[in-house]
């Protein structure tokens, strides 16, 4: 895992962080590194402990999915006084059919993947479940983004 | 039950951790597969698998999970081990398969744990 960059703002007491991470694919020595650190992060906060759990299994997955589905990309963690943000940004290739790849079950991992235990194709329908408010935006040849929102 | 008491009804050989040997287990589930383990509610739960790499550890330590069963005599790596060590999660090996674990662990009062609905 690679912090980026690290932003920290207190504005009239108004709380804003962010931190950003680099993700490189195929990466397996530093899977789960991003997630890691964002659960070690919101546990200094004093952030409750059901939400931190939330956070930090839609962030395992979205990492994950970087890691193994794409080119390799960014993740993001943002947080206010309202709420919780984590933003995947990757390079590519992007998802033929959204829809198909939120259902539960349906996967593209090869077997070498699924023999280090990733490929059930339960990971965009557990981040959906975490999350508050969940966007995906993908297509063909594109990068895949993703936000999750958690409320605080 | 407490997971030193676990140790012995499923006869097995704890590989770090043995400072939390105290603590309770009430639920456990089984499985090879990271994301079917994430979709469970941790409640003092165990992970029985037969899945032996660093990222069962990682998957744990997002759930909260504080034990780990590697079963059918599986021996992790030092990675694992190491990882398992930095975070404070026990586990254990042991040369039972993971059908006769769960049976002697629910045997013993331990329940499936449930999934996370929300
Ligand atoms: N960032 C991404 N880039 C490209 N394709 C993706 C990305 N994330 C997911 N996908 C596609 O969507 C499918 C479903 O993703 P999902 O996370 O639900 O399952 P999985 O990653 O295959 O398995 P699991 O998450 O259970 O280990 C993937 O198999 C892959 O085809
Ligand atoms: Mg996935």
């Amino acid at each position: 895992m690679h912090v980026d960059n690290m932003l920290f703002t207190f504005e009239k007491g108004a709380r804003k962080i962010q931190l950003s991470y680099v993700i490189a694919k195929n990466d397996f020595s530093k899977a789960g590194t991003v997630a890691s650190n964002i659960k070690k992060t919101l546990r200094k906060l004093g952030i409750s402990s059901d939400i931190i759990k939330r956070v930090a299994v839609a962030s395992y997955e979205t990492e994950m999915n970087v890691i193994i589905h794409s080119h390799g990309g960014k993740m993001y963690l943002r947080i206010d006084l309202e709420k919780i943000t984590i933003i995947a940004e990757d390079e590519g290739p992007g998802i033929e059919d959204v829809e198909m790849a939120m259902k539960e079950g349906y996967s593209t991992a090869t077997s070498q993947i699924r023999e280090l235990g990733f490929g059930a194709g339960m990971g965009l329908p557990n981040i959906k479940r975490c999350a508050d408010d969940f966007e995906i935006n993908s297509s063909l040849g594109n990068s895949t983004i993703i936000k999750v929102v958690f409320n605080l | 039950m407490k997971l030193r008491d676990i140790q012995k009804i499923i006869n097995a050989k704890v590989l770090t951790g043995e400072k939390y040997l105290d603590n309770v287990i009430k639920t456990a589930f089984a499985c090879d597969l990271m994301s079917d383990a994430l979709t469970f509610k941790e409640d003092k739960t165990l992970l029985l698998t037969g899945l032996v790499n660093p990222h069962i550890i990682r998957t744990a330590e997002m759930m909260d999970i504080s034990a780990v069963v590697f079963v059918r005599g599986k021996e992790p790596d030092e990675e694992t081990i190491k990882l398992a060590k930095e975070i404070g999660i026990v586990v254990m090996t042991t040369e039972n398969i993971l059908f006769t674990c769960s049976g002697i662990l629910f045997m013993n009062g331990i329940k499936g744990a449930e999934l996370a609905r929300r």
